[in-house]
């Protein structure tokens, strides 16, 4: 499996044509203790850069921009009663989305976790 | 704003603590420290908090008869305040909406008023225009902090055992540490607490003194927010401004009988035929139903989808568990229970008119 990260601060596990997304532990910090997250629905589809959701935090609302085109296999339950995972384990537990890539050749657009460490410098 | 933000007296203390500064109304002030904004309220809400809130105006008022001066600006009674006392009020426009909301105190021989940050620039102008005969001097040389919680009167009271006999809305000097300070006992938390002035060069030490005690901790702008809104307290220029009468925003109470009655303040016509007519909004409390908070600008819906108001605060209320809110509605919409929905990012959410406050003002009257 390969981990691959956005602009948007977000991490894309990908292992076949399934890939989980998260944000980053860097994301997290900077949002602040979350509070509510709105996810989308199963077999809901999207296209690089459309918005897939929303994270309230205390502070602020902030969406959250898929990476690459696909559609959703699972919405993580566990985010809708405690989304606070989201703080404490943003990398693992508190995945958000597992989707279906409908073009893996995006996921080259992406960086790798020293150009993202690079880029949060 | 442009400008390079000004820094408070506490500025170096509150890097030294960890907090996240963040521009305010032109001000560097911290928005957090280290225990974060849910921490901070909590600590607030159960102990005790240290805010920096030097960024707000405070002016001395010195001349004859100047608290029936100010009365042509303000409609609270102020001529028989008496000494020791602080009353909260608001500048009114002509046409009777909120130019500010500010606090003046009976000092003796002097009112001593605090404006907000964002409006002083407005508001020290147009006291010094208005009041004839009264000098109207700004305060640059203090800092302004405030203490807050159930545990407030022993953080201040073991530098100042005299500030534990005052109550709500009283005032007074006090030495702290040596160093006269004037003390007041209100806030913007709900909480019981006290909102001190000191001297700048002071400041530093009697802030480290107040956070020696173990149960005071820093708290910034972000806990003060949702501290003060699950208070119902209104944000000036959020919740009340130059286009909203104190009636509709339910701040009657600040408006003594006789001023009813007698008028004789900037949109007098209005509020007058406001409080006899009533309005055709309200400011109200709204609880949504499912965790999404609703934040400020969202549209609140009648259950068949149309149009009756405006949040114009909103977030996540710690204390409550669950978002919290308020806003206008249209009178007739404006009664507790009432079923709404809010329109967040296009769909609409159920929601509950409630009365506020959400977390019972803790006063010690």
């Amino acid at each position: 499996m390969t981990t691959y990260y956005s602009e948007d601060h977000e991490w894309i596990k990908v292992d076949g044509d399934i890939a989980t997304i998260g944000i980053t532990a860097h994301a997290a910090e900077q949002l602040g203790e979350i509070v509510f997250i709105e996810q989308k629905e199963t077999d809901d589809e999207f296209a690089k850069g459309d918005e897939i959701g929303v994270i309230e935090s205390v502070k602020a609302a902030s969406e959250i921009f898929a990476p690459v085109d696909g559609a959703v296999v699972e919405a993580n339950a566990l985010l809708v009663d405690t989304p606070s995972a989201l703080n404490e384990n943003p990398e693992s537990d508190a995945w958000i989305y597992k989707v279906k890539l409908s073009d893996a050749s995006q996921l080259a657009e992406l960086m790798d976790i020293d150009a993202y460490n690079a880029l949060i410098g | 704003m442009s400008e390079t933000p000004k820094r408070t007296p506490l500025y170096d203390l509150h890097v030294e603590l960890g907090g996240k500064m963040v521009d305010f109304a032109g001000w560097e002030m911290p928005v957090q420290y280290p225990m974060g904004i849910m921490g901070e309220h909590n600590q607030c809400r159960s102990k005790a908090a240290l805010f920096d809130v030097s960024h707000m105006g405070q002016v001395i008022l010195r001349g004859e008869n100047a608290a029936g001066k100010l009365e042509a600006l303000v409609p609270s009674a102020l001529t028989a305040l008496p000494e020791g006392k602080a009353r909260y009020t608001f500048f009114t426009n002509e046409s009777g909406g909120i130019m500010d909301d500010l606090i003046v105190s009976n000092a003796g021989d002097h009112l001593f008023v605090v404006v907000n940050a964002s409006m002083r620039h407005q508001d020290i102008p147009h006291m010094a225009a208005n009041l004839d005969g009264v000098e109207v001097t700004e305060i640059f040389d203090r800092a302004l902090v405030a203490v807050q919680g159930p545990k407030a009167e022993d953080v201040v009271g073991a530098l100042c055992p005299a500030v534990r006999d005052l109550k709500f809305m009283e005032t007074i000097l006090g030495d702290i540490l040596g160093v006269e300070c004037r003390i007041s006992r209100l806030g913007y938390t709900g909480e019981d607490g006290f909102e001190i002035s000191i001297p700048q060069d002071n400041a530093v030490e009697i802030c480290r003194a107040f956070l020696a005690h173990e149960d005071c901790e820093p708290a910034g702008l972000g806990a003060r927010d949702s501290l003060r809104l699950e208070a119902g307290l209104c944000l000036y220029g959020n919740d009340i401004d130059n286009d909203t009468s104190p009636i509709e925003a339910s701040l009657l109470w600040a408006i003594q009988k006789r001023r009813r009655e007698e008028g004789g303040f900037p949109g007098a016509a209005r509020i007058q035929r406001d409080i006899a007519e009533g309005t055709a909004r309200k400011l109200v409390g709204i609880k949504p139903e499912g965790r999404s908070p609703a934040r400020h600008g969202v549209e609140v819906q009648s259950l068949d989808g149309t149009a009756i108001g405006i949040v114009t605060s909103g977030g996540f209320g710690p204390t409550v568990g669950a978002p919290v809110a308020m806003g206008y509605v249209k009178t007739g919409h404006d009664k507790p229970d009432e079923k709404v929905n809010l329109l967040i990012r296009g769909k609409a959410h159920p929601a509950t008119i409630v009365a506020l406050p959400f977390v019972k003002q803790n006063y010690k009257r």
